[in-house]
């Protein structure tokens, strides 16, 4: 299974490096998102091969919904003390304390959309100028219009009808004061290439990746996984199950795929014969045709 | 001149599609995707849902590009889309770009990163303003392999007649734009005829299909393996126990091949040193090539900064104030002569005045227009600029990277021109 991308891949890598280090020498207060999922993980790992032996010039920034997988805090913990990196963490219920988000309610109630308004609060408060995520173009329709630096104006928002051109290597990152970039290294990257990167590399994952048990429920066609707080309408029942995750985001709307994949190697050749995207059983992006596009106008990662 | 072009059958293939509007572009790729089994289930519901609520009564392919809401209600594409697919044979890249000439940068930005370039024609209309402007455009960039797909087929019953009729005309655009590598394939993508599956339609036709050629075509790389050329993007300064004295010049390899022990030449100040090691995460690597992102230190504590370059001593680059070059004008504030601007040209910047247009480029004849000089919105130019310090630089055509550079307008920060140094 190695080997078998491996041009492809350096080259991915090396585009990805490139642009990291772009972003360290064209901003001042920057942060790198880090959410605990694999995307973030690999993010960390392209950050420390571009400055090494230097440490990371980038604080990890994670936006706290509330509804965490336990293991991928500890996880964060872990990984920010190992490669001395500053750990911001900004919480979603923070803000509504304060009132600034107004919390949804019902069975579908998200905290996804609020962390816009906490991560934006956080860009002012804490001044930053950069955000790096791990956005990739084949997650999703909106994402697939995205540039590697991305303008956002001092409203947090994103104007993808009028985007700045993006020539060969050559990177603009420059803005007027209250204004931010958010920066996407992994742009060109799939999720396969994500998952070979991690077998070659022998990046460390969080469990959730492969196989447990687990306690699901089933809706509308995606198995959530179960948890205190979350509401279940009469129709659905949870039951246990062999599942892993194949992202990892806030619990409400992360979908977990039924699977006995037990290492990287079953991982990827399950993701090459799947059917369906990755943010197929993202139910965050189910809630309407622009559901992506409108919540990144709104600021979100 | 051909510097650098050693074809290569290479794993990761970047190409865009460009073609006037309504040519059917965003049709073509979702046809690709959909022939050669890359859509997945929810991408499929999604289209034909989207489909549904805008009244479309075929499979509307486009929508699958097409991602944001003001592109589905009008049925155009503003800008650009990035597509991934794979075939045992290669991965593909794709870069959807806009058709209307409102969003000539768009699609300028799409096909700066392009190995190749599909040009898609209307059977119906043949060669149009478009058609030659974007295949210019092309040509300007530097990609050297261009595939003409005449589209529609099925809308002139198949007609061998008019397909040839239009390749005639396309390969005299062709031959005066000196493209190297062109092809030529009469396909519906509609239908899917000639796409991934051959035509029942068109027996006449015995070329490739659109798909068979892209996984099969050499590519000669746009990559300069001769000339040894690293911009140095910052400095890596670990001041820890461990690494104390390290000093790494951390970029990207945009000439040549680097090795250990190689004399390097620093510019701008033309100091000398010898390469002591190349880095990526604690790993010595003995080479580094075009392409490679590393982290080189030097024998010799010299002062270095962002926007320097190392070099080869025997083969150094032009290192001048003085500037000619080709540009593509994207901004709606037209050029100003005697305007100042900032330029990025790699990882260095400088100021520049425009000293003169030399000729405005004529899309419709192809010809050099010195009468009218003034440069608005896409337009395409020969200019001389003075730059505010020496920079050092290639010719775009014996580098694609330290020959070209960026336009900024210090007031409002926009990108506003591309630039390719002659």
């Amino acid at each position: 299974m190695k080997n078998i991308n491996d041009e492809h891949l350096k080259e991915l890598e090396a585009e990805a490096i490139f642009v990291m280090r772009e972003v360290a020498a064209q901003f001042e207060n920057k942060v790198l998102l880090f959410s605990g999922g694999k995307d973030s993980i690999v993010l960390v790992h392209l950050a420390r091969k571009a400055f090494w032996p230097a440490r990371i010039p980038f604080s990890l920034m994670h936006i706290d919904t509330g509804h965490n997988f336990e293991e991928t805090l500890k996880f964060r913990d872990d990984l920010a003390k190992e490669f001395g990196a500053e750990l911001l963490v900004r919480y979603v219920q923070d803000s509504i304390n304060i009132g600034r988000v107004v919390e949804e309610q019902g069975v579908n109630a998200s905290r996804n959309k609020a962390q816009s308004i906490t991560l934006l609060d956080a860009i002012e408060e804490l001044k930053i100028d950069v955000a790096i995520g791990g956005g990739r173009r084949d997650e999703e329709k909106a994402r697939a219009k995205e540039r590697f630096f991305s303008h956002r104006n001092e409203f947090g928002q994103w104007d993808p009808k009028n985007q700045r051109p993006e020539l060969w290597n050559i990177f603009n990152g420059r803005k007027h004061s209250g204004e931010h970039f958010r920066v996407f290294p992994i742009s060109n990257w799939t999720e396969l290439d994500v998952w070979q990167y991690i077998l070659n590399e022998n990046i460390k994952l969080p469990e959730l990746y492969y196989t447990h048990k687990r306690k699901i429920f089933s809706r509308n066609g995606v198995y959530l996984a179960w948890a205190p707080f979350m509401q279940l309408k009469p129709s659905e029942h949870v039951f246990e199950s062999d599942v892993r995750c194949r992202t990892i985001g806030d619990i409400t709307c992360t979908g977990v795929t039924l699977s006995k994949a037990e290492s990287l190697e079953e991982i990827i050749s399950e993701i090459a014969a799947t059917r369906v995207t990755e943010r197929g059983g993202r139910y965050d992006d189910k809630r309407s045709e622009a559901a992506m596009e409108d919540r990144k106008k709104e600021g979100y990662f | 001149m051909k510097i650098n072009g050693k074809p290569e059958n290479k794993s990761l293939l970047r190409f865009t599609t460009a073609g006037s509007v309504d040519d059917g572009k965003s049709t073509l790729i979702g046809r690709l995707l959909y022939d050669s089994k890359s859509i997945f289930e929810d991408q499929m519901e999604h289209i034909v849902q989207s489909g549904k609520r805008l009244g479309r009564q075929d499979l509307d392919l486009s929508l699958l590009t097409d991602g944001l809401r003001a592109e589905r209600e009008q049925g155009i594409t503003i800008d650009v889309a990035y597509r991934y697919f794979a075939t045992p044979a290669r991965k593909f890249i794709i870069a959807d770009t806009p058709g209307h000439l409102q969003y000539t940068r768009n699609m300028v930005t799409g096909a700066s990163t392009a190995d190749l370039a599909v040009i898609l024609i209307d059977a119906r209309k043949g060669v149009l303003e478009q058609t030659v402007r974007h295949t210019y455009i092309a040509s300007l960039l530097d990609i050297r392999h261009i595939i003409f797909c005449i589209n529609k087929m099925d809308m002139i019953n198949y007609s061998e007649t008019v397909f040839r009729n239009i390749r005639v005309d396309i390969e005299r655009l062709v031959k005066k734009l000196e493209i190297e590598d062109s092809h030529y394939i009469p396909i519906s993508a509609k239908y899917g005829d000639n796409v991934v599956d051959y035509s029942e339609n068109m027996n006449w036709y015995t070329g490739k299909t659109f798909l068979n050629l892209i996984e099969t075509i050499e590519i000669s790389k746009n990559k300069n393996t001769d000339n040894q050329r690293f911009p140095v993007q910052t400095i890596i300064r670990p001041h820890t126990e461990e690494f104390h004295d390290y000093r790494g010049y951390a970029g990207r390899v945009a000439g040549g091949v680097f090795r250990p022990g190689d004399e390097v030449t620093v510019l701008p100040s033309l100091r000398k040193s010898k390469i002591k090691s190349i880095d990526v995460l604690g790993k010595e690597l003995s080479e580094a090539i075009a392409g490679d992102s590393v982290a080189i230190s030097l024998e010799d504590q010299i002062d270095i900064s962002r926007g320097d370059m190392l070099v080869s001593t025997d083969d150094l680059p032009v290192i001048s104030q003085d500037i000619n070059l080709m540009i593509c004008w994207f901004n709606e504030r037209p050029m100003k002569i005697g305007g100042r601007y900032l330029i990025r040209i790699n990882s260095n910047e400088a100021g520049c005045i425009v000293k003169s247009v030399n000729y405005r480029m004529n899309i419709n004849t192809l010809e050099n227009d010195f009468e009218n000089r003034a440069i608005n919105m896409n337009d395409i130019a020969y200019i001389t600029i003075k730059t505010s310090k020496p920079v050092f630089f290639d010719s775009y055509k014996k580098n694609n990277i330290t020959g070209s550079m960026i336009f900024i307008d210090e007031g409002t920060n926009e990108t506003v021109a591309a630039g390719m140094i002659i």
